[in-house]
């Protein structure tokens, strides 16, 4: 085996696993400016974001393409982000964390039966984004849509870093999540930074919902929830709180567990999953904070 | 001179603890006035609820305006900086992201540029480290950072919660002479809460004393350097 390793295999499968986690590092990085701002994990994200992405399908059934549906749900979704921050957030904004964490709890399953109310729970497909022929790169091919779905994530990546760090508005995001009191002294409206927060984290699921549909094949009201739990891994591998650390441990992820699959015959498709959450576990066993977070260091 | 902030009765509170037991102030323009005071006085609690970081009651009037129902941001919105207790730095920011910070709700990139270049002059430790991270600066830098992006702010008024707090002697006279520097120069206004009662009374032509939130005596602080019982309690001698 050793002998005739295939390298043409190896590469293929990093880019799979590069693929699918950079749709992960969305909803991870979703999670993580929810988590530095709020101090809780927002369960309802993936579930946000399966309702975007059927509000994409609605759009497309509509006749819009997809991009044009793409865009027009992360607007959309957006707008909504912020005001389920404004209707449901607010009134438990300083409630303890357990509160506020519970209350995304309930969203996930009124955002969840929404879903179901509205569009029935039959499976529906959303159309690829990109081509699915292969393409020939160095020698290698490569499915386009891979590719595409990379470049998107790491588009949408950068966008957010561009926004947080030479924008304003992203500095004074940066600051409310960090220091809320001080920021006030400071003239921020911090309460509705937090809201343009969840308008951006519903932005950005959406965007990782829109490129997890068409990859599947067909999707129901269940899209989401098993990249939420692959966000949520990512997340706390990088680091819980660290936005590079969240896009870089999802990506690390989903190499990880397509290359596990791929080439670790007794692990195969069923173990790779909980293989790879034992892997995190351990590597949070050797550093807690994860690999790119600060140890929490609190004045008490 | 023209009164710049009066505060008429007030009354502030955390949860069921009251903190001031009606305290009223003047602070003219163009003036430094000093609130001092032993621990748990209310001093703290006097800028905060200046502010509006805590529930208060009775009036209190900023530039002909009632401020008493308004929100932190609303009142640093009129040019109240509030340079807070362990100086509010925002640690993971840099310098330069901080003083920006400080006018964040000012207009006109051209004046905030120009604004910053002169606010730096003052402090030419912290334009050597404006990339460095605000939490990788000195106690000393950090209290010069926190003056300097109140000042970003073009204040009318600026309230100076304990600058001495954790610096060393030779550290505490220099911000208060760049205090005192920029009321003589700029007419900075300027009302300071310190435990330190010795130079604030130098630096200050007015001063209050706080005793369990209420005002004990006041006068000029020329005056209150000499009083019996300020110098017994407060000073030391």
């Amino acid at each position: 085996m050793l002998l005739a390793f295939d390298w043409t295999q190896l590469a293929q499968q990093t880019v799979i696993g590069l693929s699918v986690g950079g749709t992960w590092a969305l909803l991870a990085l979703a999670l993580v400016l929810i988590y530095r701002s709020t101090g809780v994990i927002n369960f309802a994200q993936g579930e946000m974001a399966m309702f975007s992405t059927f509000i994409a399908w609605s759009l497309v059934n509509h006749g819009l393409s997809f991009w044009e549906a793409f865009f027009l749900t992360i607007a959309i979704s957006f707008v909504g982000g912020i005001a389920v921050e404004r209707v449901v957030i607010r009134p438990v904004e300083r409630a303890p964390e357990l509160t506020v964490a519970i209350v995304t709890i309930g969203l996930f399953f009124l955002v969840d039966g929404a879903a179901k109310w509205i569009w029935s729970s039959e499976t529906r497909t959303l159309p690829n984004a990109f081509s699915t022929r292969p393409i020939d790169v160095a020698g290698v091919a490569f499915s386009i849509e891979d590719l595409g779905n990379i470049a998107v994530s790491v588009g949408v990546v950068v966008l957010l870093w561009l926004l947080f760090r030479f924008t304003k508005v992203g500095l004074a995001l940066r600051a409310s999540a960090v220091n809320p009191d001080e920021s006030r002294l400071l003239g921020i409206r911090v309460s509705w930074m937090l809201a343009l927060g969840w308008g951006l984290a519903a932005a950005m699921g959406a965007v990782s919902g829109m490129l997890t549909a068409p990859a599947l094949g067909s999707f129901d009201q269940n899209l989401m929830q098993v990249v939420l739990l692959y966000a949520i891994a990512g997340a706390v591998l990088g680091g819980l709180g660290s936005p590079i650390g969240a896009v870089v441990g999802s990506l690390l992820l989903g190499v990880f567990i397509t290359l596990v699959g791929t080439y670790v015959d007794w692990i195969g498709t069923d173990l790779r999953t909980p293989f790879a959450l034992a892997v995190i576990l351990a590597v949070l066993l050797v550093r807690p904070a994860g690999l790119f977070g600060r140890t929490a260091v609190r004045r008490v | 001179m023209a009164e710049l902030l009066t505060l008429t009765d007030v009354e502030a509170r955390y949860g069921q603890v009251k903190a001031l037991h009606g305290v009223s102030l003047t602070v003219g323009e163009g003036e430094i006035v000093a609130v001092l005071g032993a621990n748990g006085a209310g001093k703290t609690t006097t800028l905060r609820a200046i502010s509006g970081l805590v529930k208060r009651s009775g009036e209190i009037v900023f530039a002909g305006k009632r401020i008493s129902r308004r929100s932190p941001e609303a009142v640093a919105r009129l040019g109240v900086a509030h340079v807070p207790e362990g100086r509010g730095t925002l640690s993971e920011l840099s310098v330069r992201e901080n003083l920006r910070l400080g006018a964040y709700t000012r207009r006109g990139r051209k004046a905030i540029g120009e604004d910053e270049r002169r606010v730096l002059a003052h402090f030419p430790q912290l334009a050597d480290r404006r990339d460095q991270e605000a939490g990788t600066l000195s106690g000393g830098e950090q209290q010069m950072l926190a003056l300097a992006r109140a000042l970003m702010l073009r204040p009318r008024l600026v309230l100076l919660d304990e600058p001495s707090l954790g610096l060393a002697p030779i550290v505490v006279d220099e911000v208060f002479r760049i205090v005192r520097e920029l009321n003589e120069r700029e007419g900075l206004t300027v009302l300071v809460v310190e435990q330190n009662a010795n130079i604030a009374l130098s630096a200050s032509s007015r001063a209050y004393v706080l005793e369990v939130g209420k005002v004990a005596f006041e006068g000029p602080s020329g005056d209150l350097r000499k009083h019996e019982s300020v110098r017994r309690s407060y000073l030391g001698y």
